[in-house]
């Protein structure tokens, strides 16, 4: 070997070669569709096969889709429109959107106060903005999407003004209580004396601050009660707030269930389990009719409000398992490097652990966002109005009886696009938030 | 392993490395288990200031667990740790207290990926210290520079080499301005290349006087800087003695086994 190849064996390079630009067939549009399309003669027949029944499939959906029977205002307005211009094939019979219009957006709301869902509507995006945003905005805006939810509430449901201020004391007071018993006792326990110092306020104090300062200055606005509340209003009301509370719970659930005190990580495993064993509908179900039988005789606990909570905890539940295994997937090094740097446990969840269990989790995350705002369709079984239960109560009225395709697919559309847009939302957040392998 | 990484780095002068008398830690009769395995047995170890300690052994001899239980990363079960004079028990606050006095180097680094460089370094500083920001980065850049990488500070630890990723670990631990550092195999993850800039970064260390132990298989790097070499087997100190006499003239049959293994070739 070696005498028959002495020249050859001995190499070495004085230049080393520059990058060259690929051929053009394998990069741009070309090389896109040659290497995904017609890669093959059975590929190139899958694909014109598959382009013919694309464009047979719009060519006879498209028709009906625009039928033109935008203005008419019943069922067999409709058919007479359609009649009229010679459509036999039948169509679409979009008069009944627009219609039904607010009642599908609003529900039963007084039509003279749509102003207030439109405006918290508006104000919902602000303040979502430096929480999806952050990057992007101001920090001193976090200050309004704190005070958001008790504006929202108060402009949803009117009322006096006094109500939210007084719901947002509570916080104040856990506040003043937490720094005034935490001189004297650790963390964990003047935590929960602050809890429950809220929970006094809201449940007893509250009542009677709000009916004196309703005494000496009553600024209200007209209340609406909660079985006026119906359609997409409704919807959005208890997913949104169901999303925005169920993932700081379902942390705390899923930090409690990796607790080392076992008394706590019972508690939270045993939440989680039985929460995720029970189906949505029977936590409604329980919502609406069981638990008044266990409240004290004459209490008006809201029945959205009621809904609102059983839908924020059975979310928090499945949100804990998904949070949890970002946990898990994050190696035990995260853990003692900031061990090792002397940050205690809650400094090390939120600014090592949380950020980039959070980041492994976004998918599952947002998932679960969607699921729950999915499932708020399921409150019609509980007769409450929502735009499905609204649509059974729209196909009941005798101008719109037997009309299915076109509510359906009008609620799924709009269905559609808030769920996508989550979607989105969620992959551009994973692309920003991406910095490089671990 | 290998001797060659020191071919190049200048002999340090002994005449900087003084050795104080006073304690930095104290172990006594340390014993720990792992369910029912005795992994260190009646430990007795005294570090005085300002000494570099090499802890050498085969893998699960317990050396790394060692070491751990001086920032209580493990939990020793009896026994007394006293680290700068203060006791190690589960008093959470004495625990952070030495953590955040004790810097520690891991094999596998354990930066944070989701912060840059330069907040690798000042987090614990603002956060535990609470340091104001302003002085926690110049304090952050003064310790990249001394690392060789400040033009790296804004960059992500998943784009730097392990190399530079493991002296950004140590000026990350330095910028708590620890009185001991604690290294954890600091070498034992990285490509041949890069090993030397990172002892290299040690070197500079010890030569400025940190108490320093550290885990290593890098027998040129304990025969240069440190001025003891502790050798362990099946949680137990087996031998210790100064680089030169421990190299040359090892007394336990266990040791000369170890080191005609590691050295032989």
């Amino acid at each position: 070997m070696a005498d028959t190849h002495a020249e050859t064996v001995l190499f070495v390079r004085d230049t080393m070669l520059p990058q060259q630009e690929p051929p053009l067939s394998t990069v741009g549009p070309v090389g896109w569709a040659r290497t995904n399309l017609f890669s093959g003669w059975l590929n190139t027949i899958i694909t014109i096969v598959a382009l013919l029944f694309v464009i047979n499939l719009i060519a006879h959906l498209l028709p009906w889709f625009i039928s033109g029977t935008w203005n008419a205002t019943s069922l067999n307005d409709c058919r007479e429109m359609m009649a009229a211009v010679g459509n036999e094939q039948g169509g679409a019979c979009w008069g009944v959107i627009r219609e039904r219009w607010p009642q599908l957006m609003f529900g039963f709301y007084p039509a003279e106060l749509y102003w207030r869902p439109v405006l918290v509507l508006v104000l919902l995006f602000v303040a979502l903005a430096p929480i999806l945003f952050a990057d992007r905005t101001p920090t001193r805006m976090l200050g309004f999407t704190a005070v958001f939810p008790f504006l929202g509430a108060w402009l949803l449901w009117g009322g006096t003004i006094w109500n939210p201020i007084t719901a947002l004391l509570g916080f104040v007071v856990g506040y003043v209580v937490f720094s005034l018993v935490s001189k004297v006792v650790n963390a964990g326990v003047s935590l929960f004396v602050a809890v429950v110092a809220s929970v006094i306020w809201w449940t007893t104090l509250a009542g009677y601050v709000v009916l004196g300062l309703s005494a000496i200055a009553p600024l209200a606005i007209a209340s609406v009660q909660s079985r006026e509340f119906g359609g997409f209003l409704l919807s959005i009301t208890i997913g949104v707030t169901a999303i925005m509370f169920s993932l700081p719970i379902g942390i705390l659930l899923a930090l409690g269930r990796r607790s080392h005190l076992p008394l706590v990580k019972a508690l939270c495993v045993g939440f989680i389990e039985f929460i995720r064993g029970v189906p949505l509908i029977t936590l409604l179900f329980v919502a609406s009719t069981l638990l008044n039988i266990f409240l004290p005789p004459g209490t008006n606990f809201d029945i959205i409000l009621r809904v609102m909570i059983m839908t924020t905890l059975f979310a928090s539940a499945y949100m804990a398992e998904v949070v949890r295994g970002g946990l898990a997937a994050l190696g035990k090094g995260q853990y003692e490097g900031a061990d090792s740097l002397g940050l205690d446990y809650w400094q090390a969840q939120r600014l090592i652990i949380m950020p980039q269990a959070l980041k492994i989790s976004i998918p599952g995350i947002v998932s679960t966002f969607i699921g729950v705002f999915k499932d708020t369709t399921l409150v019609s079984i509980i007769s409450m109005f929502d735009p499905l239960g609204l649509a059974n109560a729209i196909r009941a009225d005798a101008s719109w009886n037997g009309i299915y395709w076109e509510l359906f697919i009008f609620i799924g559309a709009i269905f559609f696009i808030f769920c996508f847009s989550m979607s989105r939302y969620s992959m551009y957040l994973e692309r920003k938030l991406q910095t490089g392998h671990r | 392993m290998t001797d060659t990484a020191f071919d190049t780095t200048p002999a340090i002068d002994p005449a900087a490395l003084k050795v104080s008398d006073e304690v930095a830690i104290e172990i006594s009769n340390m014993n720990k288990w792992y369910g029912s395995f005795h992994v260190l047995r009646d430990i007795d170890l005294t570090v005085h200031r300002g000494e570099r300690i090499v802890i050498a052994g085969p893998s699960g001899s317990g050396k790394s667990t060692m070491i751990r239980c001086i920032n209580r990363l493990e939990e020793h079960q009896s026994g007394k740790i006293i680290v700068d004079g203060t006791e190690l028990t589960s008093d959470l606050k004495n625990i952070d207290k030495i953590r955040s006095e004790v810097g520690m180097c891991f094999q596998h680094f354990n930066l944070f990926p989701h912060l840059t460089i330069l907040e690798n370094c000042t987090l614990a500083p603002i956060w535990v210290r609470k340091t104001p920001k302003k002085e926690a980065v110049e304090t952050a850049m003064h310790f990249l520079e001394k690392v060789k990488i400040p033009d790296q500070a804004n960059k992500y630890p998943g784009q730097l080499s392990g190399g530079q990723q493991q002296r950004v670990a140590i000026a990350r631990s330095l910028c708590m301005k620890p009185r001991i550092m604690l290294f954890d195999e600091p070498t034992s993850a990285l490509d041949p290349e890069m090993i030397k800039e990172v002892l290299d970064t040690m070197i500079e260390l010890a030569q400025e006087g940190m108490t320093m132990i550290c885990v290593t298989h890098e027998m040129g790097f304990a025969r240069q800087v440190a001025n003891r070499v502790i050798f362990m087997d099946q949680g137990q100190i087996v031998e210790q003695n100064e680089p030169e006499e421990f190299f040359n003239n090892p007394r336990s049959e266990r040791t000369k086994l170890f080191l005609s293994q590691i050295l032989g070739h």
